[in-house]
């Protein structure tokens, strides 16, 4: 396997002689650090594609049936007439936003990014131990990406079957359905790819002295979200590979015996119905099985490496250890391990039998814990701490009531009776925006406030940083706690107009409007972070190695850290949250110093 | 004990699932307060002016313990004591055909079918073959027991304070029935009959007298995205006193004979 | 700066890299193979009936002794190696592709013969799980042998320079095309036997 190709084999004499031109030191460089770079980048540029998406999304939904401004005249007629969305175009939108933003947004920027930047560093190593592996599955994301976003263009529009792209509806979807299981094939492949060298670069090349309670808790949330990555993606992959069949080969894996579509009965796809079988046989419940047992630890991949951050940060603005951090580490491997059976809670209302369901439910509520012990230790954290109130620790701080909310609002969904009443509304739609936007993104961008001056050699904007914060933390409880007030009174998720169809929605409908102002108002506030993310690589405040009196590795490098990350291979002495230390000189620790007793 | 914000509550069990939501979100109103009071607390008396010197040690009390353990015991509680008698509620006591309004319900894009058995009880064959435009379930009116089946679309009408038991079903795609005020939600699959039950307890006419809105009914939704039209795929139950569902059936009949 | 556990073992993990992602690499597979398992099981049980020998249990099981020798020729393979024996290890390496050849060969034939007899993967879910886990299987194959033959092609000027390496990059593939084989053994009695 060519995986196994390792690379710095050159012998070290060499490598001065060696001027390696622009393409091999920032498009196809195999440092994992301009790879995480790249990987944040794009994700970032991802997140903003799937958020306008949504923002063209929320027009259609605050004000039916009417053209939308300035974007509306640049739609193609096939998706918008004069520019109002047709309603398939409503459907691709919201299938690709959610696409978008989990798959090409948030899992590479937490994990392609933060986990490829920090994971060598924060062990004190000198690379991934994969580099050619790791370029490959950056580019294999990349093409996955561009696939996703070329089926905006073929023939009846990209995927609109919902982000989960139930059969039958996907199977008899149009080509741009075909393209997005290509998309979603590529990139499992490249997460595969990337979550085999995070592992291994984990167990193999932890510097000396960093032994297992000694990581950081960032690292152990990488390990449990790439575990998730290699053992729950087959499936889907395999699940992609049947629907790809069912569409292109004719076969019928998740379509039973007698489909009617349109009144005219669907014989088999292919027209090779000559010997007179008809379709059928197979069982659409198939897919929503394994798509789920891919899809819910999925989501756990997008929280871990959030908490890993928000963890992170908590320590170093508190100025004292992770309280409890051991339980903590535990908590993500119970995690990790338990996401993978409770996938059918999103299946209740299939019809389940009570066994089933008093098994999912059962295990529903035993996941809940390790998130509660996670976030309970993180608040405990605070007790007796000296908070600076820093624009990262801002955003950090925000992600504990906001994870709380969508956590605890799982709990009904989690349950099968009241699921009853919540499923497919948005109530949905609110519990998990609450754990994916202020939860996740909030993580991210304090992540990226706190490594900035790590990765760039400067600090970014405080005013800046502060209206960024203030902002978009109003913003989004405004778009999405009007959510479950929507679901509760039983307004549908997925639809077109917003419900306006419903009478009994009709109470509920001038929240669409709050929501559409504060997801517009949302996108404004963004602004001030752009600005300041571009010029802050140039003219921000410049960054010494430490500038957070930090106390992990990564912060014994330089800034920006050359090739090689550090000056010498760092050897560990203690902890990784030893802040505040009784009777030592500072209120900081760092990993890689040895106590000047 | 109630939440507020739920819709109408119209069926004998719709107390039930709202007793529990109510228990969910109140307990989680009780957390909140917890929360916040807590974590206003210690970001004011913690921070860095107050407290210039963090305490290594910090919180060394079992609270975090305490907390976690009561939230794991009342979601036990939670599931034991109502959620999953419930369920089982919901999906093993149906009512028995002789007691039960049975009626066959299949989903298409973008309409609900709508089949009763007619006087004799029976419902007649369907043969996908047979499935045309005038004829959207495919039902053989050759077959004896298919002569006196009623049809409608969109318009499902039940008797009052009579369980209904609903086979549900679909021709092309995974559609959901969903009758809020009732607190049913049922995916209809295509290739699967999955039974759903309930029993209505106010007519439409005193649900509209009750609040007051002359055009109230209550509405079949469809919850699960089905294509274009899903937005549209709207039906109607219309839930009415004994003889208004007898002389309902009677008028069906009368016309089937014409 | 290198990166270390290219070659040695770590002494506290007890692996080298390369070990350690190739063992990762076939838990992946092997939750990939478990996707497609469930599935035949899932369509198997759901089904009014299930059509039986329909395929040519001759040739697979022709096909299956021919795998298991190329788990042997692959082992010989990397033995040789590690006895420093350059020759031996050419002859079963090469041994072991022609052996996979031959398999992809078989195959070959067999779906000729049943699209010929108009047996598409549409004709029913026996037929499309047939044709999907099988193809899966050989794409898997023709993956392996395409490493093999950079082993024996390109990829050799390695043992010159790094003997151990080299080694351990056989190695490597060695696990993974007994994995290969081993899907098949579960392969053969679910779609030919049962
Ligand atoms: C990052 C993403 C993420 C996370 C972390 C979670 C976490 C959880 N989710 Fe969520 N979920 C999604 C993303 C996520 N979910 C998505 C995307 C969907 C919809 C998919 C679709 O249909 O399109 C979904 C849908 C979904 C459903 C299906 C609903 C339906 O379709 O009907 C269910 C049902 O069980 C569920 C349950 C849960 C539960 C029980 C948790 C638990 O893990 C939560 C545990 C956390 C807590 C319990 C909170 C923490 C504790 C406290 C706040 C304690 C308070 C402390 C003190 C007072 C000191 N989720
Ligand atoms: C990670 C996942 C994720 C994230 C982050 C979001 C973020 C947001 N989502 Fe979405 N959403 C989904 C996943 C996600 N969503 C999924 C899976 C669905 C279901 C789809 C389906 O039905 O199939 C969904 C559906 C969904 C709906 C329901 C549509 C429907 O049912 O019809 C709505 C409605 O309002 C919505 C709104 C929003 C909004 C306003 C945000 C905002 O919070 C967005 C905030 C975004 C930002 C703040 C961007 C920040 C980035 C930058 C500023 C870039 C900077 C760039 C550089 C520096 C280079 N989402
Ligand atoms: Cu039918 Cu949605
Ligand atoms: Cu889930």
């Amino acid at each position: 396997m060519d995986n196994v190709a390792a690379i710095g084999q050159r012998p070290a004499h060499e490598e001065p002689h060696e001027q390696p031109g622009f393409l091999r030191r920032y498009i196809f460089s195999l440092d994992h650090k301009v790879i995480g770079i790249q990987y944040a980048v794009t994700g970032l540029l991802f997140l903003l594609f799937g958020f306008t998406l949504m923002m063209i999304m929320r027009y259609q939904l605050a004000y039916p049936m009417t053209p939308v401004p300035l974007v509306g005249n640049l739609l193609s007629p096939a998706n918008a007439a004069g520019g109002v969305l047709l309603p398939e175009f409503y459907n691709q939108l919201g299938a690709m936003h959610g696409t978008v933003m989990i798959f090409l947004g948030v899992v590479p920027l937490a994990i392609g990014g933060f986990g490829n930047y920090l994971i060598p560093l924060q062990i004190g190593a000198s690379d991934m131990a994969f580099p050619k592996l790791n370029l490959m599955s950056y580019w294999v994301y990349v093409a996955g990406g561009l696939v996703m976003v070329a089926t905006f263009f073929v023939p009846g529009g990209s995927a609109q079957s919902g982000w989960t792209s139930y059969p039958p509806l996907s199977v008899i979807a149009s080509a741009g359905q075909t393209w997005w299981l290509i998309g979603m094939v590529l990139l499992i492949t490249s997460s595969l790819l990337g979550s085999i060298n995070f592992i291994v670069t984990i167990v193999q090349l932890r510097a000396p002295g960093l032994t297992w309670m000694r990581l950081p808790f960032l690292v152990w949330a990488q390990l449990g979200a790439s575990f998730l990555l290699l053992l729950a993606f087959p499936p889907l992959e395999a699940a992609g590979v049947l629907q790809l069949m069912d569409r292109v080969a004719g076969t019928s894996f998740f379509l039973p015996s007698g489909l009617v579509v349109s009144n005219r009965l669907m014989t088999t796809m292919t027209g090779t119905a000559a010997d007179g079988l008809a379709s059928g046989g197979g069982n659409p419940l198939l897919w929503q099985h394994l798509f789920w047992f891919l899809a819910h630890p999925e989501v756990y991949v997008l929280i871990l490496p959030a908490m890993g951050i928000v963890g992170e940060i908590v320590a170093n603005n508190a100025r004292r250890p992770l309280w409890g951090y051991r339980h903590m580490v535990y908590s993500v491997g119970f995690l990790s391990f338990m996401s993978m059976v409770v996938w059918a809670h999103h299946m209740y209302i299939t019809g389940m039998g009570t066994t089933l369901a008093a098994f999912f439910q059962t295990t529903t509520m035993i996941i809940s814990i390790p998130s509660i012990v996670i976030l309970t230790s993180l608040l405990m954290t605070l007790w007796g701490a000296s908070i600076r109130f820093t624009v990262p620790m801002l955003f950090a701080l925000a992600f504990m009531p906001m994870f709380g909310i969508g956590g605890l609002t799982g709990l009904p969904l989690g349950l099968a009776p009241s699921d009853i009443h919540l499923h497919d509304t948005y109530y949905v739609i609110g519990h998990f925006h609450y754990v994916v936007a202020p939860g996740t993104i909030f993580a991210l961008f304090a992540g990226v406030y706190y490594w900035f001056p790590k990765v760039t050699g400067r600090r970014m904007n405080d005013v800046l940083g502060h209206v960024h914060f203030w902002g978009s933390f109003i913003c989004m409880n405004v778009i999405f706690m009007p959510m479950f007030i929507q679901g509760l009174g039983g307004m549908n998720r997925r639809l077109y107009d917003g419900g306006a169809m419903y009478l009994h929605n009709a109470e509920l409908l001038k929240w669409n409007v709050v929501i559409g102002i504060a997801a517009w108002t949302l996108g404004l506030f963004q602004v001030p972070f752009i600005v300041n993310f571009f010029t802050s690589i140039r003219w921000g405040r410049p960054a010494d190695r430490n500038p957070w009196e930090a106390t992990t590795l990564e912060w014994a490098a330089p800034s920006p850290p050359g090739h090689g990350n550090f000056d010498t291979t760092p050897a560990v002495y203690r902890g990784p949250y030893e802040y505040s230390v009784p009777g030592a000189r500072r209120d900081f620790s760092p990993q890689s110093e040895q106590e000047p007793a | 004990m109630n939440f507020p914000g739920l819709p109408q509550q119209a069926s004998a069990h719709a107390p039930q699932i709202d007793f529990v939501l109510g228990l969910e979100h109140w307990s989680m109103v009780v957390l909140f307060v917890a929360f916040f009071a807590y974590f206003a607390f210690v970001l004011v008396r913690f921070r860095q002016g107050a407290h210039p010197r963090a305490d290594y040690h910090g919180m060394r009390s079992r609270w975090s313990l305490y907390v976690v353990a009561a939230i794991a015991i009342s979601e036990a509680v939670l599931l034991a004591a109502f959620e999953l008698p419930e369920w089982n509620d919901r999906i093993n006591n149906l009512p028995s055909p002789e007691e039960a309004t049975v009626v066959r319900v299949v989903a298409e894009q973008f309409a609900w079918n709508i089949h009763y058995p007619g006087p004799d009880g029976v419902f007649g064959r369907t043969d996908v073959n047979l499935v045309a435009a005038d004829n959207p379930i495919g039902l053989d009116r050759s077959d004896p027991a298919g002569k006196d089946d009623i049809t409608a679309i969109n318009q499902l009408t039940v008797p009052v304070n009579h369980p209904v038991l609903i086979h549900l079903t679909s021709k092309d795609v995974i559609h959901s029935f969903t009758l809020y005020e009732m607190r049913v939600k049922q995916d209809a699959i295509p290739g699967t009959d999955s039974p759903v039950w309930f029993v209505p307890t106010i007519t439409t006419e005193q649900m509209r007298q009750r609040l007051g809105k002359s055009d109230f009914e209550y509405e079949i939704a469809c919850s699960q995205l089905c294509g274009l039209g899903h937005y549209r795929m709207r039906g109607f139950l219309n839930v009415v006193s004994d003889e208004e569902y007898r002389s309902y059936l009677a008028q069906e009949a009368q016309s089937l004979r014409r | 700066m290198q990166i270390p556990y290219t070659v040695e073992t770590r002494p506290d993990t007890g692996l080298y890299n390369a070990k350690l992602g190739i063992w990762l690499f076939l838990a992946s597979e092997v939750m990939l193979f478990a996707g497609l398992f469930s599935s035949y099981i899932l369509l198997r049980t759901g089904s009014v009936a299930w059509p039986r020998h329909m395929l040519p249990v001759g040739l697979a099981t022709l096909n299956t002794a021919i795998l298991i020798a190329s788990s042997m020729t692959m082992v010989m393979a990397w033995a040789a190696l590690r006895m420093n024996n350059w020759a031996r290890h050419r002859v079963f390496l090469g041994l072991t592709v022609l052996l996979g050849l031959v398999f992809l060969g078989i195959k070959l034939t067999e779906y000729r013969e049943h699209i010929a007899a108009g047996e598409l993967p549409s004709r029913d879910t026996f037929f499309a799980i047939y044709y999907t886990l099988t193809a899966v299987h050989a794409l898997h194959i023709v993956g392996g042998l395409i490493v093999m033959l950079y082993f024996l092609g390109p990829g050799s000027r390695l043992w010159a320079q790094r003997p151990e390496q080299f080694t351990n990059r056989i190695e490597s593939i060695g696990l993974y095309w007994h994995f290969v084989d081993f899907m098949w053994i579960f392969i053969f009695p679910l779609l030919y036997l049962l």
